[in-house]
């Protein structure tokens, strides 16, 4: 089971009001590579995976992603929070407001909603830790791109700080995948 | 919003901290007979549980797992997303 900590993972903030910039940080909430669908996908591959030691790497980044997944929220809400109407119109987020007011609702930067389309949980061990390796290298470089589109600073130091954690959790996910390949080897003979 | 200075301190310091905590749990699952790792690992969490303790004495829960007086001190503001982390930011 979880428990909820009243604390982020990281003092994420923000500097001035970049708008345009909380638009494109919904790719992250609610998009293909976001920090959503990575935490149910992990979490959901957890039930049938072979070995102890990726049962919790499963387990952990599964829970460190809805804890990006907050950072993320938190980022939009202090951007959005004091914008008004017009000002959410003037950075493309008009839709937005009708649907869900300032609410952060899970849909990506374009506006699509969510969908457990974007996730895959297929039982293999080999193919699912292959899907989790490319899943981290996408989200970081939809880290990039975010990162070039805005110059408030507590923005790019947060998002830098979740772009870290994609190549650490990419690594595990690589030795994770090596554990795995060793012990079908095994297995064989 | 903006919070005690030496409040905010405590705070990320105890954030810090539980990151730490968490890097080294995911480097532990893929190294479990590191004893290095194991010994940075337990000393990052006595260190944690002191100041959380220490932190919830002085200012306010950090979990639901308290004894709390009346009224029920979970609720009291601020919520995670409603702190000011970096003076001046918001
Ligand atoms: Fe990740």
């Amino acid at each position: 089971m979880w428990i909820y900590e009243k604390k982020l993972q990281f003092p994420a903030w923000v500097e001035g009001c970049d708008i345009r910039i909380a638009k494109g940080l919904f790719a992250q909430y609610g998009g293909p590579d976001s920090e959503l669908s990575a935490g149910i996908r992990y979490l959901s591959q957890r039930y049938t995976m072979p070995l102890n030691e990726v049962k919790a790497v499963l387990t952990d980044i599964g829970t460190e992603e809805m804890a990006h997944w907050e950072i993320i929220a938190t980022l939009i809400h202090k951007i959005i929070d004091r914008a008004d109407p017009e000002e959410l119109k003037k950075a493309g987020l008009d839709a937005h407001y009708i649907q869900h007011g300032r609410d952060v609702y899970p849909h990506d930067a374009a506006g699509v909603p969510w969908t457990a389309a974007y996730i895959q949980a297929i039982e293999d061990p080999i193919t699912n830790l292959t899907e989790d390796m490319g899943a981290e290298q996408k989200a970081r470089t939809t880290y990039e791109h975010l990162i070039n589109l805005t110059d408030d600073r507590g923005v790019i130091e947060t998002l830098s700080f979740l772009r870290e954690r994609e190549v650490v959790h990419f690594q595990r996910f690589g030795e994770s995948l090596r554990m795995v390949q060793e012990w079908m080897n095994k297995k064989k003979f | 919003m903006k919070i005690d200075k030496e409040r905010l301190e405590m705070l990320k310091e105890i954030m810090a901290l539980d990151f730490s905590g968490v890097e080294l749990n995911l480097y532990l699952d893929t190294h479990p007979m590191d004893q290095r790792a194991l010994a940075i690992h337990n000393d990052y969490t006595i260190r944690s549980k002191k100041l959380k303790e220490e932190y919830e004495k002085k200012y306010a829960p950090l979990t639901h797992e308290i004894v709390s007086k009346c009224p029920w001190e979970w609720i009291q503001e601020p919520w995670p997303w409603e702190i000011d982390y970096e003076m001046g930011g918001r």
